[in-house]
């Protein structure tokens, strides 16, 4: 790198899909994916975060699409930030968390904060049929501020544009889907949608930035400085 | 412990030690360790300590044993003697250490053994001790001894750090003290004091040899060492006088010797109490005692407090003591503790944010019965925005407030009914009032002891009393009372005189009512004056009225004096001034005598001639004094006057009405019969209203009625309305009274009666006295000295607020007032919002906020504050314009040029704009200096070239004007639509699943889908499916690919062999109508005996290429092979844009080449034949298909044969086929000239292509006829939904045009009808005569660029240009050139329809339809070939409509295929017409010009370009061979440019073996293989894109040498026919 400073930032972000609360519904699995501004550019990238799903009951059709890791890592710049995680089933007690505990792990780059990265994350889970269907969208945006954050996605699914599609979708067990999660990153377009509410998706994310100072975006807790605490004991004072 | 055990192992300790010789030191120290732990231990002989203890001695362990190294056995024993844990023991010291121990040990034994005697003797246990926590610090430092080495290594824990610490402070703290205490009279002491004074002595002695041998650096250490020890022993010394009785232990534990092994150890436990002292080392407890407060400020800092100072603090939130005891004495525990407390003491805390009352307004409740709350109840609809906007705010306190309005009476001062004496009263009154009120002011009294008192203070200035005031000071003060003396000695003057001249009025009044009522005779009121006369002492008021004389007079001369003194002073000067003007003048005109004598006369003054200044008159004392005594006469009672003082009374009687005259009767019956009531309104609503009471013969009216108001909020108008009512006639409202509303102070009881004025403006004339109002009337009898009167009076009333019965006045919250006061929008006004009112000027409230002193620490006060820093600060200046974003300022942190100037700023603009050029940018830098200035030189060339024609990258100019043109076209449309891009649909973003429809015939009813569930998951017969589409919006490069599947191909053209070098050339004779059978008879069957058996004729293979990725299929054989392969060819979006737009396009083909390949036996000798196989693979170019991605994009997918495009000539290959081959399938196959492939294409994943904008383009079309069009379109679809039916199209500017308005004939080019040779004369020739002219006016149309719409107009919309401006811009689609080619077909005198319909691959297109005599032919436009009706490689695959010049036929056949329709337009029941006769055609004129006018092309032009293009041509293959040379064989160029011309003047047809002879001829000896290729000419990249495709440049050969010819054909209207001719060449040896 020049001597003159650096000429892109980093944002490393690593955590995981921690856990969901879906009342109503059992057996979710879910996606995530980023959705970043033209300026950004993932940089290393987590070789292990597609796990294979066993397919089950539904496994030709729905969202079963494993990702070719291979292939992606040919094509070079698109990259491997999504994810599938394992299926998960409620806990016994009172809590009924679904808890996936799903890694994140990737780094951005970067040469302007507009389009900062967001998580998009899409639930499915099989309905009374064993059809699999979606079971929430919803994203957020990566901190801005290094350091650990926890976040609580609240998630929704579009609804069917009428009653009878209701059911038959119901019925059918194709419910409404976003042509593409990504949809829910952004603004344009979600007028002509409906969606109802479904439960939260909690995620914990932790935030390591390099240089944004460097490159005058401040970003709340100084960056640069170490991780504050005790410092380890040095051993016995004489 | 044991104390038992622990004896044991005194002793065998001992017993052991006396074997060793080494230590003396060691037996020395090991007895005081022992003695300690017994010191320890006896004091806590109760058995739960003991034990407990254990943990905590065994902590030091593990750093002995750090610093420990000798042997095991040693361990064994002397483990148990632990050493005091000193962190920095080395192990030098530890020898002597050790010897010292083992002395004391020794002397320790006998000790304990004494004691443990004792100890028996006196077997209670000891009372506890209370330890200080130094003591059981100590007491852990010294382990026990039985289960050290167990413990060891169990218990090493965080502590030990801890307590080793611990350790060395309790040491330090020991060290200081004296050795011994002194006098404890026991024989324990005087022991231990002995071992005590033993000790050093051995320790000393040990020291100093070993001493010598260390080195210095640890001297130190030892020494510390050394001391450590004997000072412990004080400590336990002091300890043990308590409890010594130690030397039991020695004696019990003789027996058990061998115990010392064996560790019997108690199960721990720790009790209760050392878990406590445990405890309060690891928690805090804060106290919740009170904390003082000098702890929590810092020192000799008194605490503050802001309340009393007078400021603001707001309330604490609410926090029990305790709560808060705690807290502080947790923060000061903690280091900055003191940071969290104020100034007073308390912790920091905002004010209490909760509000005092609820936010809900309470609930009314009242006693009432629910049936009676549950009743509904009528409530005027009211206006809400009235209403809301004096409701009480939520937050205030609600209730019913009372504003009690108390109407004593109504006086009028004039009234209709006046008589003349009323009036005159009525003035008389009014006068008296006044006089009343001054007389109450007495002003001129008070002036009076003013100019008194200053008169006196000048006299004490004067006295010369007061020499200590400086004479300049007292001067000034004279000066100044001097001048006040003036000053209020004239408004004395003019007080008193107005009070004389209004004494003078009331008695002229009163003389004019006495002199009426004896006119009139009799009395109407009942006014009466009396003057009554004050008597005075004439002497003393002739005297002071002389001294006031006197001293005014002396006064005044005295200020004349000072006029006269400065008067005198400007004269002096004056005069100075003029004297030495005259002087001037006179030695002028002395000098001007001399000169001029007689000119004397005529000289006049040159300047105006100062007037001589006259000196002022000095004052004249007598004249003053006369002055003075006038006005004194004027204003002032005469000395000895008496005064006079009018009294008014009314005790005057009035004349009884049998008296009066009969008008005067009249009046008064007037009078009576009137009676007044009054109105009371509130907020302009009538509230309530006075009874009526008669009006008295003296004009007053008494109601004497108190209105209880009950009001919600703060009034904003109150308002008295007077009614008058005239018998029983009715009411007149005679005038409006507003009151005032009060003061919160005023409550009733203290409220004042005031009289409120009114007046009205009626006009009432009337019949009797009474003298009207608003009319003139006049005392006098003449009339003159008019008068006019108005009806006016006034209202005595009081208005206040009600009180409450707890005595609280009913007043609405001040809050309230001001939003009630002024207007709703008051309400977020910060002024009003502190109950301030009426400051609405900045600078008065700043002045106000400045006096009243408001606290800035209040909230409240906070907006007022911030306004009021504004408002003084000076920056609130009332600009005099108006800006929408008054704050846009305040944002703007650079000036908008530095802002522009930025290249990043300027690039994020471009790109959020969508340039194209920036879309899809990708990581704009961080910095300016980053960014390269090239990156904008694209777009801002692009910007400046706008208007300038470019002739650069079009060579020919007028292709670079049209391709301006077209651009500009291009770019206002899509900017045109842009936005409508960004207009999602539902089905843009979610996916569902489609509503199951009746009418549908594919998905059915809702019942047929739920039959599919009962379906199979694999059913035997597996159904296709639809594949899913993908938006293209999510898509990145490597995402879409390009799938070619080649199945297989048809008529390949196929070798010659070499031998046969010369063909007869047999086909220039061939007819026309040859042509258009298609006769497969021209093939003479002689040229397949050239082939011999065996031999493989053609080896044929597919490369099909796009965007430069090239793949290829295997080889296969023969003229007919057949491959199915599929080809993958990855897709690139132009800038990475992947969306709708962009990928519409996207101009690039695809091109699908047919190569032979060719295998060459390298090898020169044949003797190596047997041990290799060296072959040179060749591969030529045989034809090719070109389809563009567009089309492929909106088809999604092509399916079909197609012909392949072979050059007119193929030099070495030949299109004849072996007929005894092939000759059963060829009677089969329809009969068509050319090769075909069969092809299937599709882009994986499926793209939605973009849905063309729907928009209602303007039209000037009949509103019948769109209607109709509507109409038929409906029908149509109704009907065959697939089936394309067009009735109105959008021209070029956007408007929306009937579709037979583009039906016209049109001239072809003259020239090109020219060409053909003259008419012959036989019909059948005939025949042929006009097919060829056709042919001909296609080939012409064909010859005119093809460009798409969804290319130039991306995804919007059809277009339709005229046929002018097709051939202006010569770039057009389909539609285009049909339409120019049936205008032809019409004009030369064809039958012609434009035929829409779906052709491969195109999709939906259009062709053109010609009847010939008994036949129909389908004209492909674009090409220029023509098929017949039932040729089955038409490309055209259903029809959907015919359009002529005057009618739209819509095909209502059962099929759509040429192949199996009737054309016969006049059968209604096939084609349904758009005009019929319900609708007959209205003659509609037609959009296309009259006759369209050809220029001629420039042949030099033509020429010039012709030669670049194969310069260019040329520099392309040589750089497409980078590392081969290229060689040109100009010879064979020459030859193949004379070639040319040939061909094109044959259409490229028939003339391949005169030109394969020829050419033979050239170069006999040269391997040749080459074609023509023949194109539109519109731009060089298509050009160089198809002879890249050709694979020529791809030969490796080395001898190979090149020839590349280009020939231009021009036709008119700059259509330009493209020649390229390449060939490659090889010598053959």
């Amino acid at each position: 790198m020049a001597a003159a400073g650096p000429s892109v930032f980093l944002l490393m972000v690593n955590g995981q899909v921690e856990s969901a609360q879906f009342p109503e519904y059992d057996d979710l699995y879910c996606k995530y994916c980023f959705v970043y501004g033209q300026d950004w550019a993932p940089t290393a990238l987590p070789l292990a975060s597609v796990s294979r799903v066993d397919g089950g009951a539904g496994a030709e059709e729905g969202p079963w699409t494993v990702t070719r890791t291979e292939e992606r890592r040919q094509h070079g710049d698109k990259g491997l930030e999504e994810g599938i995680s394992q299926i998960t089933s409620k806990s016994q007690d009172v809590r009924r968390a679904l808890v996936w505990n799903f890694p994140i792990d990737v780094t951005f780059k970067s040469t302007n904060p507009y389009g900062w990265p967001q998580i998009v994350l899409s639930v499915y889970g099989p309905d009374v049929f064993g059809n699999d269907v979606v079971r929430g969208y919803g994203a957020v945006h990566v901190p801005f501020s290094p350091g650990r954050h926890k976040r609580t996605v609240p998630m929704f699914v579009p609804e069917s544009t009428s009653k009878l599609q209701k059911f038959t979708s119901w019925f059918m067990g194709r419910r409404p889907e976003y042509t593409d999660p990504k949809v829910v990153a952004q603004g344009e377009g979600r007028e002509v949608t409906r969606v109802r509410s479904q439960g939260f998706v909690t995620l914990l994310f932790n935030v390591v930035t390099k240089d944004m100072r460097k490159l005058g975006y401040d970003t709340g807790p100084p960056d640069t400085q170490g991780a504050s605490g005790p410092s380890p004991p040095q051993g016995l004072p004489p | 412990m044991n104390p038992k055990e622990e004896k044991v192992k005194i002793i065998t300790e001992e017993f052991i030690e006396n074997d060793e010789d080494a230590g003396v030191g060691r037996q020395k120290k090991t007895p005081k360790v022992a003695r300690q732990k017994r010191k320890k231990r006896l004091p806590t002989t109760g058995p739960e300590e003991m034990v407990s203890e254990n943990p905590h001695f065994n902590q030091q362990e593990p750093v002995q044993e750090d610093s420990d190294t000798r042997p095991l056995s040693m361990t064994s024993r002397r483990g148990p003697r632990s050493l005091p844990p000193i962190p920095s023991a080395s192990r030098t010291g530890f020898a002597e250490f050790s010897m010292r121990e083992r002395m004391r040990e020794k002397l320790q034994a006998a000790r304990s053994k004494a004691e443990s005697t004792l100890l028996q003797e006196i077997p209670t246990p000891r009372p506890r001790r209370l330890q200080s926590p130094s003591e059981k610090e100590l007491e852990t430092e010294f382990g026990t001894e039985a289960d050290e080495e167990v413990q060891r290594t169990q218990k090493e824990d965080d502590s030990q750090s801890y307590s080793r610490v611990k350790f060395c402070d309790s040491v330090r703290k020991i060290k200081p003290k004296p050795p011994v205490p002194p006098g404890f009279p026991s024989a324990e002491e005087a022991y231990n004091f002995f071992t005590f004074n033993f000790d050093p002595e051995p320790e000393e002695s040990e020291e100093k040899p070993k001493a010598k041998n260390r080195d210095g650096t640890n001297q130190e250490e030892e020494e510390g060492e050394e001391e450590e020890p004997p000072v412990q022993e004080h400590k336990m010394d002091e300890e043990e006088l308590l409890s010594a009785k130690d030397d039991e232990d020695f004696l019990l534990g003789l027996d058990h010797a061998a115990e010392d092994f064996v560790v019997v150890r108690p199960a721990d436990y720790e009790s209760v109490h050392v878990r406590l002292q445990m405890e309060k080392e690891l928690l805090f407890v804060p106290s919740r005692l009170t904390v003082p407060t000098y702890k929590k400020l810092p020192e000799n800092v008194q605490p503050r407090f802001l309340e009393d100072e007078g400021l603001y603090a707001g309330a604490r939130p609410e926090v029990p003591r305790a709560c808060q005891n705690i807290m502080e004495n947790r923060l000061l525990t903690q280091e900055p503790g003191r940071k969290w407390f104020g100034d007073d003491g308390k912790i920091l805390a905002l004010p209490n944010p909760t509000k005092g009352f609820p936010s809900r307004p309470p609930v009314l409740t009242q006693e009432q019965d629910i049936k009676a709350e549950l009743e509904t109840l009528y409530k005027k609809a009211v206006k809400y925005v009235h209403r809301s906007q004096h409701m009480i705010g939520s937050g205030d306190p609600s209730g019913n407030f009372q504003l009690d309005i108390d109407i004593s009476g109504l006086i009028f001062t004039h009234h209709p009914c006046f008589s003349r004496e009323h009036v005159l009263a009525a003035k008389l009154a009014q006068l008296y009032d006044q006089h009343l009120a001054r007389q109450q002011r007495n002003k001129a009294k008070f002036l009076t002891d003013k100019l008194q008192a200053l008169r006196n203070a000048v006299q004490t200035e004067l006295n010369p009393a007061k020499p200590h005031k400086s004479l300049d000071t007292t001067q000034k003060a004279i000066n100044e009372y001097k001048s006040e003396i003036r000053q209020t000695r004239k408004l004395r003057d003019a007080e008193q005189e107005k009070d004389r001249t209004l004494l003078k009025t009331i008695i002229k009044v009163w003389k004019e009512m006495k002199s009426l009522r004896e006119f009139q005779r009799f009395t109407n009121t009942p006014l009466k004056l009396v003057l009554r006369k004050e008597k005075v002492d004439q002497k003393t008021d002739e005297e002071a009225y002389e001294a006031e004389i006197q001293a005014e007079i002396s006064e005044l001369l005295e200020e004349l004096m000072e006029e006269y003194e400065r008067k005198m002073e400007g004269y002096r000067a004056a005069y100075q001034q003029w004297k030495a003007w005259k002087k001037a003048q006179r030695a002028k005109k002395k000098k001007k005598k001399q000169e001029h004598p007689d000119e004397e006369m005529e000289e006049p003054y040159p300047g105006e001639e100062p007037v001589k200044p006259v000196p002022p008159e000095p004052t004249d004392r007598a004249l003053v004094e006369q002055q003075v005594r006038e006005r004194a006469a004027r204003s002032r009672r005469r000395p000895g006057e008496p005064t006079l003082v009018p009294e008014l009374s009314l005790a005057g009687s009035v004349t009884p009405n049998e008296q009066c005259p009969r008008a005067e009767v009249l009046r008064r019956e007037d009078v009576k019969r009137r009676s007044i009531y009054l109105k009371v309104i509130f907020n302009d609503k009538e509230v309530s209203r006075t009874d009526s009471r008669p009006l008295g013969a003296d004009f007053r009216v008494h109601f004497g009625q108190i209105f209880n108001l009950q009001i919600f909020n703060w009034p904003e108008s109150l308002m008295l309305q007077v009614y008058e009512t005239i018998g029983h006639s009715g009411t007149t409202l005679l005038a409006e009274v507003f009151l005032p509303i009060p003061e919160t102070t005023i409550v009733t009881g203290r409220a004042p009666i005031e009289e409120v004025e009114f007046s009205s403006n009626q006009h009432v004339t009337l019949d009797h006295e009474g003298v009207g109002s608003g009319v003139p009337f006049s005392f006098e009898a003449d009339g003159s000295n008019q008068l006019i009167l108005m009806t006016s009076g006034k209202v005595s009333n009081g208005v206040a607020w009600a009180i409450g019965e707890n005595g609280i006045p009913l007043i609405p919250p001040l809050s309230q007032q001001n939003i009630g006061f002024r207007s709703a929008l008051k309400r977020a006004d910060a002024i009003s919002s502190i109950g301030t009112s009426g400051l609405t000027d900045l600078k008065k409230l700043a002045k106000w906020a400045a006096e009243s002193k408001l606290d800035p620490n209040d909230p409240n006060n906070a907006p007022l504050m911030q306004l009021i820093s504004v408002a003084t600060s000076g920056e609130s200046y009332v600009p005099d314009f108006f800006r929408l974003e008054q704050l846009q300022q305040e944002f703007n942190f650079v000036s908008d040029e530095e802002l522009n100037r930025s290249k990043r700023f300027r690039l994020l603009c471009l790109r959020s704009q969508e340039v194209p050029e920036f879309r899809n940018y990708k990581q704009i830098p961080a910095y300016d200096r980053e960014i390269m200035e090239k990156v904008f030189q694209d777009y801002e060339k692009r910007l400046r070239d706008r208007n300038v024609i470019e002739t650069k990258d079009h060579i020919d100019t007028h292709r670079a004007i049209v391709a301006k043109y077209l651009q500009q076209v291009r770019e206002s449309v899509i900017n045109r639509f842009l936005i409508a891009k960004h207009h999602f649909l539902l089905s843009d973003l979610i996916v569902e699943e489609e509503v199951p429809n009746i009418s549908s015939e594919g998905s059915g009813i809702l019942g047929l889908s739920l039959f599919k569930l009962a379906e199979q998951k694999r059913p035997l017969r597996p159904r296709r499916k639809g594949r899913k589409k993908v938006t293209a919006q999510n898509l990145s490069d490597g995402d879409i690919k390009v799938l070619v599947n080649i199945i297989r191909a048809y008529d390949i053209p196929v070798r010659k062999p070499t031998a046969s070098k010369f063909q007869q050339p047999s086909r220039s004779s061939r007819t026309f109508s040859e042509k258009r059978a298609a006769s497969p008879t021209a093939h003479s069957p002689t040229h397949s005996a050239d082939y011999p058996l065996g031999q493989v004729l053609v080896r044929p293979f597919v490369e099909v290429s796009f965007q430069r990725t090239i793949c290829h299929t295997t080889t296969a054989e023969g003229p007919n092979p057949s491959w199915n392969e599929e080809l993958e060819l990855p897709f690139r979006a132009p800038n990475g844009d992947y969306s709708t737009t962009s990928l519409q396009s996207v101009r690039d083909d695809v091109f699908i080449n047919i190569f032979d390949e060719v295998l060459n036996d390298v090898l020169e000798d044949d003797h190596e034949r047997g041990r290799g196989i060296h072959t040179h693979i060749e591969r030529h170019w045989l034809g090719s298909v070109k389809i563009p991605f567009s089309t492929i994009y909106f088809q999604a997918k092509i399916d079909g044969t197609f012909k392949i495009d072979i050059p007119p000539v193929l030099l070495g290959y030949s299109k004849e086929r072996n007929l005894m081959i092939e000759r059963s399938f060829d009677s089969v196959r329809s009969l068509s000239e050319g090769s075909y492939i069969t092809l299937f294409i599709t882009i994986e994943p499926q793209l939605v292509p973009g849905e063309s904008v729907r928009e209602k383009f303007d039209s000037q079309e009949d509103e019948k006829l769109l209607q109709a069009t509507e109409k038929f379109q409906t029908e149509c679809a109704l009907k065959f939904p697939h089936r394309q039916c067009l009735t109105t199209v959008t021209d070029i500017s956007g408007k929306t045009v009937f579709v037979t308005r583009y039906l016209k004939p049109l001239n072809p080019p003259r020239e090109l009808l020219d060409a053909c040779p003259s008419s012959p004369q036989a019909t059948a020739e005939l025949l042929d005569y006009f097919l060829f002219k056709q042919e001909l006016v296609a080939r012409y149309v064909s010859l005119i660029p093809f460009l798409p719409d969804t290319v130039s107009f991306a995804g919007i919309c059809d277009m339709w240009s005229t046929s002018d401006q097709f051939l202006d811009l010569l770039a057009g689609d389909e539609e285009e050139h049909a339409v120019l080619l049936c205008n032809y077909f019409l004009s030369l005198g064809k039958k012609a329809w434009l035929m829409m319909g779906s052709a491969i691959p195109e999709g939906p297109t259009a062709y053109v339809l010609t009847r010939e005599q008994s036949h129909y032919l389908i004209w492909n436009p674009c090409t220029g070939h023509f098929y017949g009706q039932f040729d089955t490689f038409c490309p055209l695959k259903s029809v959907g409509c015919l359009i002529g010049p005057d009618n739209i036929w819509f095909n209502i056949q059962r099929y759509d295929s040429p192949l199996r329709i009737n054309f016969d337009v006049t059968k209604p029941k096939l084609w349904k017409s758009f005009f019929s006769r319900s609708l007959p055609y209205p003659g509609l004129s037609s959009v296309q010009p009259e006759e369209l006018i050809y220029q001629r092309t420039d042949k030099a032009a033509a020429a010039e370009l012709q030669d670049r293009i194969e310069k260019i041509l040329k520099e392309k293959i040589m750089d497409w061979r980078p590392r081969h040379l290229t060689r040109w064989n100009r010879y064979c160029t020459s030859a193949l440019r004379h070639f040319l011309p040939v061909l094109e003047r044959s259409q490229g047809e028939d003339i391949e073996d005169d030109h394969r002879a020829e050419l033979l001829k050239q170069l006999g000896d040269y391997r040749f293989s080459g074609f023509p290729l023949h194109m539109p000419y519109s731009e060089l990249k298509p050009l160089t894109e198809a002879v890249y495709s050709t694979g020529v440049h791809n030969i490796d050969v080395p001898n190979v040498e090149f020839a590349l010819a280009v020939y231009i054909h021009p036709y008119p209207k700059n259509v330009l026919s493209v020649w390229i001719y390449v060939a490659s060449l090889i010598r053959n040896r």
